[in-house]
């Protein structure tokens, strides 16, 4: 797939995302736009996958560690054919599949729940672990926040996997320096990111989490790189796509209302025509 | 029980893993830098291949036993009660219990009979916090024939299992041919007095005292439960008619463990006279474990002492 047709689902994605916290009145719209490109290059281009076969032993996992930004997973998944666009709506509604953070006990094709952060990762290393005991060639993938670096298990999880050279993991972390209560470096600095996964025994590679030739070359040389696991930092924008939101650490928890909703919604109808121009 | 074999539970559950390594290829065992202590070193022997040492990180441990789970292995992650069920409750709760992952929890050095390391590695806790986790299965075994069968048993049942174990060698008293079922207790012995429930050490404790207070005058039934949850009411309910008088012992707090499962129960369903015998919403201390469980009153003449009190009031 090159990249204009990623970017163009990539942009419905983002509709999703805002259709979905405009219709809960509630969820987390900035780092689900920020982590989009990667979700949608890792569901269409980088991993084993297929809706039809959610429990297929030998596909690649997906864990979103950051598991508020599950707008983003749901959307891509929609756009890849799990659930319907407009199921979409439901998202955090009372019945609905979408909880507000990933239920694998509600919705299929999800490899783990999650939600809690700093847990994600530490269960993608058990999958990764599981498949070099069963001698197997999945792999697996999973998606942090950079203010979830913060939390300690991260670190208990990234020592586990470079000690026990967990080659078929790879951990994405969506670098949009923005955390509920502002700048990551004010909050709490988890900064130098590229460092701490370099001295945890980690490969890393850095780079522009919006450019598609640089996620593509880094999920390539992931794949090629043996002996230890693969850190992808990918510096993003948060509410990336939606004018107001880009950069604003208030649209971190956010719902839009009528108006901002409409707004948005032009802001991606926009660049959506740019691409078919 | 003074010239019976005693073996601490821990050590059945080690052996235990490691018969159960070598029929069934899926089950991996995961510790947190205590494999000595918690004897999962039997298995990591024999199955070097599927032995995992995830060093002293407990919260990454019950992660790493998710993801294995949801990848179609059977992991054991084994620590210390205080580390499984305390530092890692919420891991166990959001990463296992949630998603009702197949994970088993072997959590060895429970309550006091820690002994000497003293109160910051006695957790009086651990069964209360995971009897809330909903579809959690908590087993607490009596001796070693009971911790063999019940850590089989748990590797058959899919879905999250809390064990608890214990460093200190108690007396083996169990029928060696015993039936053992998740969410069944069993009459160990009858009596039309009063009842004792009682779950882990405290049921051979149970046992002592039961025989003392027969040269008393009174005939105390005693009820083993080992599975806390979900804890057979149906046995509960029917002593507790027979007796009308409930007492409970377990080596833990007496808020929201035994006690707390068979008040639960009895309150709602047959409201009777009830005592509840453990450790008394308080910490432990350093000691020997027997010194331990004699100063809290967890050895069959502490227990005696309380039922006595209670049949008489």
């Amino acid at each position: 797939m090159d990249n204009l047709a990623l970017k163009k689902i990539a942009n419905e994605v983002r509709k999703g995302v805002v259709t979905a916290v405009y219709s809960a009145q509630a969820g987390h719209p900035g780092g689900s736009l920020s982590a989009t490109d990667i979700d949608t290059f890792l569901f269409f281009e980088e991993m084993n996958v297929d809706p039809a076969k959610p429990d297929d032993p030998d596909r690649d996992r997906f864990v979103l560690s950051k598991g508020h930004t599950a707008p983003a997973l749901y959307s891509v998944m929609a756009q890849k054919g799990y659930l319907p666009v407009e199921e979409l709506k439901t998202f955090r509604h009372l019945g609905a599949r979408l909880q507000g953070h990933p239920s694998m006990q509600y919705l299929p094709g999800l490899d783990m729940s999650s939600g809690s952060l700093g847990q994600g990762i530490s269960a993608a290393c058990g999958m990764a672990l599981a498949a070099k005991i069963d001698k197997k060639d999945y792999r697996v993938y999973t998606l942090l926040g950079d203010g979830e670096l913060e939390e300690g298990q991260v670190w208990e999880a990234a020592m586990f996997a470079g000690a026990k050279k967990l080659d078929n993991l790879v951990v994405i972390v969506d670098n949009n320096n923005l955390q509920i209560d502002g700048n990551i470096e004010d909050v709490n600095n988890p900064k130098p990111i590229d460092k701490k996964f370099e001295a945890f025994n980690f490969h890393v590679i850095c780079i522009d989490g919006h450019d598609f030739d640089q996620i593509r070359a880094a999920f390539a040389e992931a794949r090629n790189t043996k002996g230890m696991p693969t850190a992808i930092i990918a510096a993003t924008t948060k509410g990336k796509g939606v004018s107001y939101m880009e950069n604003n650490a208030g649209w971190h928890g956010k719902a839009p209302n009528d108006e901002q909703y409409a707004t948005a919604m032009e802001d991606l109808d926009a660049i959506g025509a740019a691409l078919e121009a | 029980m003074g010239d019976i074999k005693k073996v601490a539970t821990r050590e059945s559950y080690g052996h235990a893993l490691e018969e159960l390594g070598a029929v069934n290829s899926n089950i991996v065992v995961l510790d947190a830098d205590l494999k000595e202590s918690t004897r999962t070193c039997y298995f990591a022997k024999q199955f070097p291949e599927r032995f995992y040492d995830c060093g002293i990180a407990e919260g990454n441990m019950m992660g790493i036993a998710a993801g294995l789970a949801a990848a179609g292995k059977i992991p054991f992650a084994s620590t210390f009660a205080m580390f499984a069920a305390g530092r890692a409750y919420e891991q166990v709760r959001n990463s296992i219990g949630y998603p009702h992952l197949n994970v088993k929890i072997g959590a060895t050095h429970a309550g006091i009979t820690v002994g000497e390391d003293g109160a910051s590695h006695q957790c009086n806790e651990d069964m209360a916090l995971m009897r809330t986790i909903p579809g959690m299965v908590v087993l607490n075994p009596s001796d070693d024939i009971e911790a063999r069968a019940a850590v089989k048993a748990a590797a058959e049942y899919v879905g999250p299992v809390y064990m608890r174990f214990g460093r200190y060698a108690v007396p083996v008293f169990n029928d060696p041919d015993m039936k053992f079922e998740i969410g069944k207790g069993s009459v160990v012995k009858e009596g039309k007095d009063v009842t004792i429930v009682a779950t882990g050490i405290c049921v051979a404790s149970a046992l002592d005292a039961a025989e003392a207070l027969k040269g008393e005058g009174i005939d105390a039934e005693v009820i083993n439960i080992c599975t806390i949850k979900p804890i057979d009411e149906e046995i509960l309910i029917a002593s507790a008619q027979k007796t009308g008088k409930v007492v409970t012992a377990e080596e833990h707090s007496i808020i929201g463990g035994l006690g707390g499962a068979v008040a639960e129960v009895l309150s709602e369903k047959c409201p009777v006279k009830m005592c509840r015998i453990g450790i008394e919403d308080r910490f432990g201390e350093s000691g020997t474990a027997g010194q331990l469980v004699e100063k809290y009153g967890l050895d069959g003449k502490g227990i005696a002492a309380k039922v006595r009190a209670f049949v008489k009031a």
